[in-house]
């Protein structure tokens, strides 16, 4: 009798673990269905600055501004992330709170996770809203592609790299972007306030 | 599920043998030096490719076709707008039927970089980069670099001249060159893997300009070998692509790493 009763609690137990795992894997794969323009149809995972990995959707409900750089970029990158964060300023400090950035590394091979940590705490980025991520090298043409960036690495390790940000919607729609490096472009601006609303 | 099975091995079957009679090998390449007209760093053109094998011929329609029966996430309507136009596949009489204007040996054309990505992952294979296609489509049919040959480059710009006019021809209606593979000039453009490394500027304007700003690194990428047009237009072109466009003249093959046959 008590093994009868063993065997059913057992079958419960299992049945409760499968509707659980099927809720989950609706959930997270399909929890609202995503617009075919976005950019979390990509099915492809990043590593950030902890070394956790995630796919591209890891800020899915919240806006996002994206871009690619590379951490010993000279020049242009430090200038990219001044811009999102002069950007970012003229935000009211609820909307800055609701915003979340990503930039994506096209340097895989030497930005780790530690490269990428260290880089943040130099521009004091804040890691709850930021995270500088890389991905696995067979997937940055992929990326690069949904994002319109184009890139090239040169013999000397350098890159030649377009810079744009990009500000995706809550479900990873791209929605603006801008090229405007060193300012803050108004109309970018506006976009970004707008999808926060 | 014993149904399913059985439904599957009748659809690739029948897609693989009645339209499609010879497979589409992957030819093995012995790498070398050459000059490229896309220059890895100024004033330096020699670029070392590495032993590969690439795909005899451009990717047919009857080979994409078995691929989107097989993945149907990648059928014209399914495939997301992310990754295709809305052009994608549209000379197909239907998601997975051809017409009698795209026929079997055709190549497969209209297909988006991410589509021909997919494909090459599906064959365990990826798109050959840019210096592989320039490299291999540096030959004619007895040198493996005939480009300084008046003759042979008047040959293939005849081409470039009414390329987008002519109807599409089937695969290997030319004779092979040097490496036996076909196509490589005088029927589609092809897709590579790093279509989207091109950072040209038209001609060389003056630095410090605001599209300088543009790129990070060592500036932009000015083009050697002026001459070379027939290659310089296959630049041009991937260069204003986007990696979800598709066009009515551009295709793909694969390639894979190494440097014997599979």
């Amino acid at each position: 009798m008590s093994c009868r009763g063993q065997s059913a609690s057992l079958v419960a137990t299992v049945a409760l673990i499968l509707l659980f795992v099927s809720l989950s894997i609706a959930q997270s794969s399909d929890g609202e269905s995503l617009p075919a323009n976005s950019v979390y149809n990509l099915q492809v995972s990043v590593e950030d600055q902890f070394g956790d990995v995630t796919g591209l959707d890891r800020y899915r409900g919240h806006p996002v501004l994206i871009t690619m750089f590379y951490t010993s970029c000279p020049h242009v990158c430090p200038m990219l992330i001044s811009t999102i964060r002069l950007t970012e300023s003229k935000l009211s400090i609820e909307e800055r709170a609701e915003l979340r950035v990503m930039t994506i590394s096209i340097d895989p091979e030497r930005d780790t996770p530690e490269k990428l940590r260290e880089t943040m705490e130099r521009h004091s980025v804040e890691a709850s809203r930021w995270s500088m991520v890389r991905s696995e090298p067979g997937d940055l043409r992929a990326i690069a592609g949904v994002f319109g960036v184009r890139y090239k690495q040169l013999p000397d390790g350098e890159f030649n790299h377009t810079t744009r940000i990009i500000l995706l919607d809550r479900d990873g729609t791209q929605i603006a972007s801008t090229g405007q490096l060193g300012r803050h472009d108004a109309a970018f601006l506006e976009a970004i306030k707008a999808s926060l609303h | 599920m014993r149904i399913f099975i059985v439904l599957f091995v009748v659809v690739a079957s029948s897609a693989g043998s009645a339209e499609h009679s010879f497979s589409n090998d992957f030819v093995s390449i012995p790498g070398g030096v050459f000059r490229s007209v896309i220059p890895e760093a100024e004033g330096d053109n020699l670029v070392a490719v590495a032993d590969f094998l690439v795909q005899e011929a451009p990717v047919t329609n009857a080979e994409f076709l078995r691929f989107v029966l097989h993945r149907p996430e990648w059928q014209r309507g399914k495939a997301v707008s992310l990754f295709v136009d809305g052009q994608y596949l549209s000379a197909w009489a239907s998601p997975i039927s051809l017409a009698p204007r795209s026929g079997p040996r055709q190549p497969v054309t209209q297909v988006s970089w991410f589509a021909a990505d997919a494909y090459c992952e599906w064959q365990g294979a990826r798109l050959p980069s840019w210096y592989e296609w320039e490299y291999v489509a540096a030959a004619n049919r007895s040198v493996a670099d005939a480009r300084a040959l008046p003759g042979w480059r008047q040959e293939i710009l005849s081409w470039y001249s009414q390329a987008g006019g002519e109807p599409i021809v089937d695969v290997r209606s030319s004779p092979e060159n040097y490496y036996q593979i076909f196509d490589t000039h005088g029927l589609i453009w092809e897709w590579v893997d790093d279509f989207n490394a091109f950072l040209v500027t038209g001609d060389n304007r003056e630095q410090g300009g605001a599209d300088q700003l543009q790129f990070c690194g060592a500036g932009a990428i000015t083009m050697q070998e002026k001459e070379n047009y027939a290659v310089l237009m296959r630049v041009a072109m991937l260069s204003a692509l986007e990696a979800r466009y598709t066009t009515r003249n551009l295709g793909f093959r694969c390639a894979r790493q190494g440097g014997m046959e599979k």
